[in-house]
């Protein structure tokens, strides 16, 4: 029954979706595209109709390149953020990985994986870890109280915990002393119609940002055609960014 | 004046200096200067709502209006804490725009007075953020 519903509910996404990618490519020309993601007015909810994703090719990340991680700390405020590692805030790390057996290496950022089942959500005892109608997993800092069960339950070790206050907010993403954060996907630029800073900052066009759900995106065409994985898919969390070459 | 004073009788000057001591006492708050808010001028004639409205009201706007943003994605600008910011801005004589460690920032002015404790800008900005300051946006 509910696998007959979900269906039908493809369907409908796609009748949608292709209706707008006609619509768009009439109006702009065809086959040019001028953003792949939908505009969606200031006062309008966010709907499941969209679900946000990242696709990250591991072929073309440079090993020692950061650009992204500075994008990152810099769109967000985090930049200053100095200390221990173990206190540090990392919204976006780059991984290396070696194969010990072939010696092939893999460079990677790892971030909030945006999972479709978020375990953080699970834990949370206030609800202030949530996830928004269009699949960006987000913590409420309204309503975080600092226990930090989520950064546990984490299996990607996403979420960081501020620990000291907080001086500069000159930024658009407001940050304090006390609460848990991480990796929102850029949600106040992905509401403006705009990718994320990592995406726009990554010279090698490694990162590809879009919307899983529309099937005229290059997102969804990408991940249709060619192969590409969720980190620890046997978790069953189904995160909306996914990497391939590793 | 003191003239028509010494011509009235003992008792109807004890009444008069009993009922200017009155008056003194009645008037007295006035004259011992309670401290008020001193609230901000704001840009322009007329808050997002009416006046009283909004004197009542506006933390369940900005309540309302967090929550809508956090979860639900819309950011109209209308009810934003940025719009607040914006309007009612508060410049030091340098023409810099004070933040909430000054307390002629509009929020400060009534909330210290009222001695109701704001954890708002703990994270957000208490000034208007300037356009590209540092994003994409």
């Amino acid at each position: 029954m509910t696998q007959a519903k979900d269906l039908s509910d493809q369907s409908r996404r796609k009748f949608i979706g292709g209706s707008v990618g006609v619509a768009g490519a009439m109006l702009i020309g065809p086959g040019i595209f001028l953003h792949q993601v939908q505009a969606k007015p200031d006062n309008q909810a966010v709907t499941n109709k969209v679900r946000w994703g990242m696709l990250v090719d591991t072929n073309k990340c440079a090993t020692g390149c950061d650009d992204c991680v500075g994008a990152c700390a810099k769109e967000n405020g985090w930049a200053n953020e100095t200390g221990p590692n173990e206190v540090n805030v990392q919204w976006i790390r780059k991984v290396d990985l070696k194969d010990k057996k072939t010696g092939r290496e893999a460079s990677l950022p790892v971030m909030c994986q945006h999972c479709e089942e978020p375990p953080c959500v699970d834990v949370c005892p206030t609800g202030a870890s949530f996830k928004r109608e269009d699949g960006i997993v987000l913590v409420d800092k309204h309503t975080c109280i600092g226990c930090r069960y989520c950064m546990m339950a984490c299996p990607y070790k996403a979420r960081s915990f501020v620990h000291s206050p907080v001086e500069n907010h000159d930024d658009y993403m407001p940050r304090g002393m006390g609460v848990v954060e991480s990796c929102t996907f850029c949600v106040h630029l992905v509401d403006k119609d705009k990718s994320p800073a990592c995406v726009t900052s990554c010279k090698e066009k490694a990162l590809l940002f879009g919307d899983l759900n529309n099937k005229n995106s290059e997102i969804a065409i990408r991940v249709a055609n060619e192969n590409s994985r969720q980190i620890r898919q046997d978790l069953k969390t189904d995160p909306g960014v996914r990497y391939q070459g590793i | 004046m003191i003239q028509h004073f010494k011509s009235l009788s003992l008792t109807s000057r004890i009444g008069v200096i009993v009922g200017l001591f009155l008056i003194l006492f009645l008037i007295s708050p006035i004259l011992a200067d309670v401290p008020k808010p001193h609230i901000p001028e704001a840009k322009g004639e007329q808050c997002v709502e009416e006046t009283d409205y909004m004197r009542r009201n506006h933390m369940d706007l900005l309540m309302h209006r967090r929550d809508e943003t956090m979860h639900k994605g819309v950011r109209t600008r209308k009810h934003s804490l940025q719009n607040c910011l914006t309007c009612h801005a508060v410049k030091d004589k340098q023409q810099q725009v004070v933040t909430i460690k000054d307390k002629r920032h509009f929020c400060r002015s009534c909330h210290s007075y009222a001695a109701v404790k704001i954890d708002c800008f703990d994270c957000h900005s208490s000034t208007p953020i300037a356009k590209n300051k540092n994003s994409g946006i």
